[in-house]
C-alpha cells in the first residue's frame, strides 16, 4: 500500500478550538525565522465535521455495511444538514429504531445494505421512514 | 422593525425524543432533580392532563398505566442541544439574546423593509428542526413583550406552521384582546389580581390605559410593559456578555436528612460548587445565603424553613471564605427534630474579580489574598483528581436519587446512539 504524508497531528487533546501557535510573546531580539511559516496542526474535527451544530456521532452495530468500509462498532459522523441523494449512506429511523444503510431512490426506494448476506429494506405502504441525516465519514478503530 | 422570539417546544421532552424514534408518539414527561416534580411534558402528556410542576408521585401510576415514558432530567444533554440551536440562530442574524435554555430573542431590524419576515421565520423553524431535531415556535412582533403575545397566539389559534407575526395595529389589538392580563410578560399572579380590581382583565385593556397613570398607580416597570404592548420598544436585545447577578446551587435530597452532621457536608459541597462557578464567571461576591427546608408534601410531619444571609465586608471568590460564611449561615437556621428535604446556597452582590474595594475597618476575617491557591485547586479538579475541603462530603455530591436518566448521547463516547 502506498502512503502519502499529510502532516503532523497535535499531541494535545483534539479540540475544535485551537489557540493558534503564532500567538507568541514579543521578544526584543531577532525574531524566529520560522514564525511566519507556523500553521496550526491538523485538526481531525475540522477534517470530519463541516457543520458542528448539525453533526451527531452514532455508533454502528453489526456487519451490514462492511462493503462500504463500516465495521461493527465504527463511529459514524452524521450530518443532518446534508440532503441525502440516491446512493447516499444515511442513518434512518424505521420501525422505531435507527439503521445505517445506503439510500436507493430508484428503481424502487429502499435502504440497501452493503453486504450480500443482508436483505434490502423496502418501505411498505403505511410504514414510516425518516431519514435522520447523511453519513459523511466512518471511524474504525483497530 | 421586528423582533422574533424563538421558543423550543416542550424542550426537554423534545430532546428525549431525538434519539428515540420508538417514542415518536409516546407521551413523555421529564422530572426535576431527584425526580420530584414534572418539569416538561410532551404534547401527548399535556393532553393527558399532566400539569406543569405537579409532584411525580401524584401522577405516576395513571401516567405509566397509560403507556407514558418518564425521564430524569439530563441537563448535560439538554445543554448541548440548546447550544446547537442557539449557534444556528446566531448564524442567521447578527443580534441574538439567549434568554433561557430554550428561548432566544432575535433582532430582525437589519432585514429590509419589504423582506418576507414570516417566510424567514418559517425557514428558521424548518432548518432548526432538520439540523437538530428540535421543534421550535416563533413569535414575530415589534417589541419583546409583543413577541411573547404572538407566541401565545400560535397556541391559541393552533397555527400549523408554528410561526406567527403580528405587525399591523389591527393584528396586535386582536391578539391583545385575546390575552388574559396574567399571560403578559412580567405580570405575575399578584399583580394581575391588583389589575383585575382596577377592571383590567386582558392585555388590550392594559395597553389602552394611560402609561402615566400606570406609572403613578403601579410601577415604572409596568409602565414600560404598557408602552411595549403599544408597540413602543423599551426593551432592547441584550448581548449575553452581561455578568450573572447571582449563583444558586441547591438540591432536593433523595433521602431525608435530620442531623447537622449529615447536612453540613452537603451544604459545604454546594458552597464549593458555587464558589467554582463564581470564579468561572470572574466575579466576587459579598453576600452568602443558605437555606434549608422540610418537604411540603409530608403533611403530618413538623415543617421548618430557614434562610440566612451573611454579609462579607470584602468581596471574595475564595472557597475557604465562602465555606466559613456558609457555616455561619447554616448553624443558626438549623433546628434539630426536622426531616430536611432540600438545602441550597446563594451567592449574590457581585463585583468583578479585578476591581477591589477595601473595607473601611479592618475585617477580622479578611479574605484570603492568595488567589493562586484557588487557581491550582481549580486546575487539579478540572482533571481526574478531586481535591476536597475538610468539611465536604467526599462520597457523593449529595444524596441524589435519579434512576431514569437517558444517555449522554452527544457528549460521551460510551453513550452514543446506536444504528444497526
Amino acid at each position: 500500500m502506498k502512503v502519502d504524508y499529510i502532516g503532523e497531528i497535535s499531541s494535545d487533546k483534539l479540540t475544535a478550538d485551537y489557540i493558534p501557535y503564532y500567538a507568541e510573546a514579543v521578544h526584543a531580539g531577532f525574531p524566529s525565522p520560522a514564525s511566519d511559516y507556523i500553521e496550526s496542526p491538523i485538526d481531525l474535527n475540522k477534517h470530519l465535521i463541516k457543520n458542528s451544530s448539525a453533526t451527531f456521532l452514532v455508533r454502528a452495530q453489526g456487519q451490514s455495511m462492511l462493503g462500504s468500509g463500516i465495521t461493527d462498532k465504527a463511529v459514524l459522523v452524521v450530518d443532518r444538514s446534508i440532503k441525502p441523494v440516491h446512493n447516499s449512506i444515511v442513518v434512518a429511523a424505521i420501525d422505531g429504531e435507527f439503521v445505517c444503510k445506503r439510500l436507493k431512490l430508484k428503481p424502487r426506494m429502499c435502504l440497501m445494505p452493503d453486504n450480500p448476506e443482508y436483505p434490502p429494506i423496502f418501505i411498505n405502504h403505511g410504514q414510516e421512514l425518516e431519514i435522520v441525516g447523511t453519513v459523511t465519514a466512518a471511524i474504525n478503530k483497530f | 422593525m421586528s423582533l422574533a422570539l424563538v421558543d423550543c417546544e416542550s424542550f426537554y421532552a423534545s430532546c428525549e425524543r431525538i434519539f428515540r424514534p420508538d417514542l415518536k408518539h409516546v407521551p413523555i414527561v421529564v422530572l426535576s432533580n431527584n425526580d420530584g416534580c414534572v418539569i416538561a411534558r410532551s404534547t401527548e402528556a399535556k393532553q393527558m392532563g399532566i400539569g406543569m410542576g405537579v409532584p411525580w408521585f401524584k401522577v405516576k401510576d395513571a401516567f405509566l398505566a397509560q403507556g407514558g415514558k418518564v425521564f430524569s432530567s439530563n441537563f448535560t444533554f439538554y445543554g448541548d442541544m440548546s447550544n446547537r440551536v442557539m449557534n444556528i440562530l446566531e448564524g442567521f442574524v447578527p443580534k441574538v439574546e439567549v434568554y433561557s435554555i430554550d428561548e432566544a430573542f432575535l433582532e430582525l431590524d437589519s432585514l429590509e423593509e419589504n423582506y418576507n419576515i414570516y417566510g424567514f421565520g418559517c425557514h428558521i423553524r424548518g432548518l432548526v428542526k432538520q439540523w437538530t431535531g428540535v421543534p421550535v415556535r416563533i413569535g414575530i412582533a415589534p417589541t419583546k413583550t409583543l413577541t411573547k403575545i404572538a407566541l401565545n397566539e400560535v397556541k391559541r389559534l393552533n397555527i400549523p406552521t408554528k410561526v406567527h407575526q403580528i405587525t399591523s395595529t389591527k393584528e396586535i389589538r386582536e391578539a391583545l384582546a385575546n390575552t388574559p392580563v396574567n399571560d403578559v410578560w412580567g405580570v405575575g399572579r399578584r399583580l394581575s389580581e391588583h389589575l383585575n380590581r382596577a377592571k383590567i382583565f386582558n392585555a388590550l385593556q392594559l395597553a389602552d390605559t394611560d402609561p402615566r397613570h400606570i406609572k403613578h398607580k403601579f410601577s415604572v416597570v409596568l409602565e414600560r410593559t404598557v408602552r411595549e404592548l403599544r408597540g413602543q420598544r423599551c426593551l432592547d436585545i441584550e448581548n449575553n456578555l452581561t455578568a450573572k447577578k447571582q449563583i444558586v446551587v441547591s438540591r432536593s435530597f433523595g433521602a431525608r436528612v435530620a442531623d447537622l452532621k449529615t447536612l453540613r457536608p452537603i451544604v459545604s459541597n454546594f458552597a464549593v460548587r458555587a464558589a467554582e462557578k463564581l470564579r468561572h464567571e470572574k466575579q466576587k461576591c459579598s453576600q452568602v445565603s443558605v437555606f434549608v427546608r422540610t418537604s411540603p408534601f409530608s403533611d403530618h410531619k413538623p415543617q421548618h424553613t430557614g434562610y440566612k444571609t451573611i454579609e462579607l465586608a470584602t468581596p471574595t471568590n475564595d472557597t475557604r471564605d465562602i465555606l466559613i460564611a456558609a457555616k455561619k449561615a447554616l448553624l443558626p437556621i438549623f433546628r434539630s427534630g426536622y426531616d430536611y428535604a432540600k438545602a441550597g446556597i446563594l451567592l449574590s452582590r457581585f463585583t468583578s474579580e479585578t476591581s477591589k474595594q477595601y473595607s473601611l475597618f479592618k475585617d477580622p476575617n479578611e479574605p484570603k489574598e492568595n488567589s493562586k491557591f484557588m487557581e491550582y485547586i481549580d486546575q487539579l479538579n478540572a482533571y481526574e483528581t478531586q481535591v476536597y475541603f475538610a468539611s465536604q462530603n467526599t462520597k457523593r455530591w449529595s444524596p441524589m436519587k435519579q434512576n431514569m436518566t437517558s444517555p449522554k448521547y452527544t457528549t460521551c463516547w460510551y453513550e452514543l446512539p446506536v444504528a444497526n
